[in-house]
């Protein structure tokens, strides 16, 4: 499916790749991860045929660089920082839905599955737009297409719990029929969503390891949580992720996505000295 | 093609959204509507009154800003957008690297030329309610003048975008650009003549090959045949090629500069790293 053969680069006489070769296959959900500067982007880019560069990449044997329509036509890409664009959402998802041979009504069936309403923005200058808005239209630009590989930059790092496990909804519905690859330089915030981790550093692949599959994307946590007492702080912070708490405060119900158990878990070990007891039941969809 | 027009419509609407865009449309406008308000086509120089008083003056205006200010907004928005990041995003969809770089150029031409051309069209609209007779001849020489003269400048300006990697680099490139073909107007090149210093054949090949000197010459040739208010470097080039010759060499040459520098640009644009 996608095939990077010794592919280096380099900027001013810095080595950003180097010699980086991978083979990725269909169904195959990838967390790129790596500090700032570790060559991830650098990589997705090539990846998009947007950078020149030594060695070869590869889309079903196609290159990106020289066949960009047929391949681009099947990559949808999730920036991480969102550009400053000044035209109108309407045009913005009519251009890509043109360029994509897509019917618009996708995109916005998508952006409202994330609860975006489109039809309330359509007019509204995309640059003008909240960061968790126009993350959301980025990502149902990109799953609005027949896209075969899923390349997204920290696509989750703006959205709210909710919309957070509805994309992971969305993805679980492409699992099998698409690549994804997952950049960020955290894995605990991807790595429930993957099944194979490339760990870059100073533009190698310094692991690449495959793992267990248990968790699946559509699948939700129903959690209880009793703390000791009623904490302000605490409440704030669960109430983030949409839970109920009793009337004194402490017991807190709620679900959260499978995918986003770490996340989780990660919010809750700030507060472990006020927690008393905690349970988590999985139930798949 | 249907990539290349979805391509420039975007960039119509994002300058069209743009602050140079609107303060371009407004001097372009302004200038337009202050000549008309200082009676400008009651008075009279070197015979001219009426409408033609009014497009020697517009014209003579338009090639001092229009150069600079295309020059200059088109590096800041191409070489702007790189650096914030809409390249990387709008050229990951499935758009040709051809379609891209020509339909930003188509779009860019159009919103660049219309306020210019839609101010002098608006003052012969203006001229016929009043009941002022419309140099036509010279409405449209001037019209092709413009045409080429944005047609130049936004070539010179996307082969900059395509070389520079910064908004910094390419808006002192272009700043550059605009100085040495203002250095070599024919004032500039009155000076050397006299000094002796080159030889007039030379001086003539510089004002022949400075798209702002064949402007300006085209531009008073229509008023003034014998070219007195111009340098003898002017002076030289008409009287080579003859007024109709030179009318439309000042038409051809900027026009082919422009295109040969958008081919350059593009190739370079393809060749390197796009974002």
């Amino acid at each position: 499916m996608i095939k990077f053969s010794n592919v280096a680069k380099d900027f001013r006489k810095a080595r950003v790749l180097d010699g980086i070769s991978l083979d990725i296959g269909i169904g195959e959900r990838v967390a790129l991860i790596g500090s700032n500067g570790a060559g991830k982007t650098t990589l997705i880019r090539c990846l998009l045929g947007e950078y020149t560069h030594d060695g070869e990449v590869t889309i079903n044997g196609l290159d990106p660089r020289n066949n960009r329509t047929q391949v681009l036509g099947t990559i949808g890409f999730v920036p991480q920082l969102p550009p400053p664009l000044k035209m109108p959402v309407g045009q913005l998802i009519d251009f890509s839905a043109e360029l994509c041979g897509t019917d618009p009504q996708r995109i916005h069936d998508i952006a409202k599955r994330l609860g975006l309403d489109i039809d309330a923005i359509l007019t509204r200058q995309f640059v003008r737009l909240s960061g968790g808005m126009k993350q959301k239209l980025l990502i149902a630009i990109a799953l609005g297409r027949e896209a075969k590989v899923l390349v997204m930059d920290e696509p989750a790092a703006n959205l709210d719990p909710e919309a957070r496990k509805i994309f992971f909804d969305l993805l679980a519905e492409r699992q099998n029929e698409a690549t994804m690859i997952i950049s960020s330089h955290r894995l605990d915030e991807v790595s429930s969503l993957v099944n194979r981790v490339i760990e870059m550093d100073l533009g190698k692949v310094v692991l690449d390891d495959r793992v267990a599959d248990d968790v699946s994307l559509a699948s939700t946590l129903n959690c209880r949580i009793v703390v000791k007492r009623a904490e302000p702080a605490f409440a704030k912070a669960i109430g983030a992720w949409k839970f109920a708490g009793s009337d004194d405060g402490l017991i807190w119900e709620g679900s959260i996505a499978g995918a986003d158990r770490l996340r989780f878990h990660g919010m809750v070990a700030r507060y472990i000295a006020l927690v008393n007891d905690i349970s988590l039941t999985e139930v798949t969809n | 093609m249907k990539q290349l027009w979805l391509t420039a419509k975007l960039d119509i609407v994002e300058s069209l959204r743009a602050r140079w865009f609107q303060i371009y449309t407004l001097v372009f406008g302004g200038i337009v509507a202050l000549l008309f308000l200082f009676g400008l086509t009651e008075s009279r120089v070197l015979g001219f009154i009426g409408l033609s008083r009014l497009l020697v003056t517009y014209i003579q205006l338009t090639m001092a800003i229009l150069p600079i200010f295309v020059l200059i907004t088109t590096v800041r928005s191409v070489a702007g957008d790189r650096e914030a990041g809409v390249f990387e995003y709008l050229l990951s969809l499935p758009v040709s690297l051809s379609a891209w770089f020509w339909g930003k150029i188509v779009g860019r031409y159009i919103v660049v030329f219309a306020p210019v051309f839609l101010a002098m069209l608006g003052a012969v609209g203006w001229a016929t309610i009043q009941g002022i007779e419309v140099p036509w001849e010279m409405f449209s020489y001037y019209t092709a003048l413009l045409a080429v003269m944005a047609m130049c400048f936004l070539g010179i300006g996307m082969l900059i975008s395509a070389v520079a990697r910064t908004t910094d680099m390419a808006q002192g490139a272009a700043f550059l650009v605009w100085l040495t073909f203002l250095l070599f107007l024919d004032l500039i090149l009155l000076g050397v003549m006299i000094q002796g210093k080159v030889a007039p054949e030379f001086a003539v090949t510089l004002a022949l090959a400075n798209p702002l000197q064949v402007f300006r010459t085209a531009a008073l040739a229509l008023f003034d045949p014998q070219l007195i208010v111009l340098g003898p470097s002017a002076y030289v080039i008409l009287d080579l090629f003859g007024t109709t010759g030179y009318k439309i060499f000042a038409l051809v040459y900027p026009a082919t500069l422009g295109v040969l520098s958008a081919t350059i640009g593009y190739f370079l644009f393809r060749r390197g790293d796009l974002p």
